[in-house]
């Protein structure tokens, strides 16, 4: 039995299914059971938590647990179940569009006053609020790309070189340095947040890692190669305008250089990457395959709706006043400041 | 004109293949990169990505690169 020495620690359980899962990788306790799952809800802390520790042993793994258990019949029986109740939730919620042009045509009209939480963090963000958005992105950000890059292997001609050389460009263009997830740790650093890989994912919300769940799933099955292809149109489309506001915010909080270049890079790059993912990875998948243009508009639905979820969930929290976090940052950093 | 071996020395674009510049009515003009841009003061910038959109509704805050301003507006 091999057992990975590094990768974060695993969290603490919000529930008896991640509970059950936390306890099995550790070695502490038998397979979590498929019944348990049905008690669960498909958007809560417990069923996010515990999908999202199964999704991870296929990124970075947790210190201290089984190498084998990426491949765990239980484990991936337990899995599915939990997709399955995932996915029911998000088809029932997204309705949607009555079709892709439909769907692509309103991510590309930007609301004059809008009401999301990048036009929050732009008009009237502080800095700890700013500091709590980085830390519950960072479990995308940290892995940036990643869950997208699964999709290569299912595309073809057209679609596949164009998503691959988006990618790319995410990748750095080829230098470690450019890397988006790199990019991503220096805003970090800037913020005064701990880098490491996982370190928020105790005080990420349940909406938070639902966001990031939405993409592995997508990413690891080839069935909803239309949908990841759709959410990933979702994300690029939205991101120029979102992320000029963001940098924005941090110019005007004074978050620091990094922070800055982190969401001004992002307007350039997908501005780009927008245009060849509609023209190019869409167009090109739907050329070979046009039976998934339901798929690519349920990837973008989904996506907007776990979004809104999640930005609708920032802002009650702030405007009453309180952390949107789990746990509070501070508390992270002191007990940061004691290891180190 | 038939494409046929030329004798242009190497370096000179003339002889690969035309650069293909995509334009949209409504949207940026995508180049192949890296590109290089020389503005009206005589300065040049530079992108190394694999494609450049450039702003052709001047509305860019990081012209002369697009930065989706040119989107509708509601």
């Amino acid at each position: 039995m091999e057992h990975d020495r590094r990768g974060p620690a695993l969290p603490a359980a919000r529930g008896p299914v991640s509970a059950a899962v936390a306890g099995y990788l550790r070695g502490a306790g038998p397979p979590p059971r498929v019944e348990d799952v049905a008690g669960a809800r498909a958007y809560g802390d417990d069923l996010q938590l515990a999908l999202y520790l199964c999704y991870e042993l296929h990124y970075r793994g947790f210190a201290d647990t089984d190498r084998d258990h990426e491949w765990d019949p239980d484990l991936l029986r337990v899995r599915a179940a939990m997709e399955q109740r995932f996915l029911a939730a998000l088809y029932a919620d997204t309705p949607g569009h009555t079709g892709l042009d439909d769907a692509l045509a309103e991510l590309l009209v930007e609301p004059v006053r809008g009401t999301g939480v990048s036009h929050y963090l732009r008009d009237e963000g502080e800095l700890w609020q700013l500091r709590e958005y980085a830390a519950q992105r960072s479990l995308y950000h940290l892995k940036e790309a990643d869950p997208h890059a699964w999709v290569l292997p299912r595309l073809w001609g057209r679609a596949k070189a164009a998503m691959a050389a988006v990618e790319f460009d995410e990748y750095g263009g080829g230098r470690a340095e450019r890397v988006h997830a790199r990019l991503f740790a220096d805003l970090m650093h800037d913020l005064g947040l701990d880098t490491t890989y996982g370190r928020y994912l105790d005080a990420a919300s349940a909406e938070a890692l639902a966001t990031v769940n939405l993409m592995s799933l997508f990413g690891l099955h080839r069935e909803l190669r239309g949908a990841l292809v759709g959410h990933f149109a979702a994300v690029e489309i939205t991101s120029s305008p979102g992320s000029r506001r963001l940098a924005e915010a941090m110019r005007r909080t004074g978050a620091g250089p990094a922070a800055e270049f982190f969401y001004d890079e992002h307007v350039e790059a997908d501005a780009v990457h927008e245009q060849v993912v509609r023209h190019e990875v869409i167009a090109g998948l739907l050329e070979e395959e046009p039976q998934l243009a339901a798929d690519v508009t349920f990837g973008i639905d989904a996506t907007g709706h776990l979004e809104d979820r999640f930005g609708g969930r920032l802002l009650a929290d702030w405007r009453a006043g309180r952390s949107s976090l789990r746990v509070p940052l501070d508390a992270q950093t002191e007990h940061i400041a004691r290891i180190s | 004109m038939p494409n046929v071996p030329s004798e242009a020395p190497r370096g000179d674009r003339r002889s690969g293949p035309p650069r293909r510049v995509t334009m949209q009515r409504c949207g940026p003009i995508l180049v192949d990169g890296p590109v290089e841009v020389e503005l009206e003061d005589g300065t040049t910038v530079r992108s190394d990505r694999f494609r450049v959109a450039l702003c052709t509704c001047r509305r860019s805050r990081r012209w002369p690169w697009c930065d989706t301003s040119h989107r509708e507006r509601v």
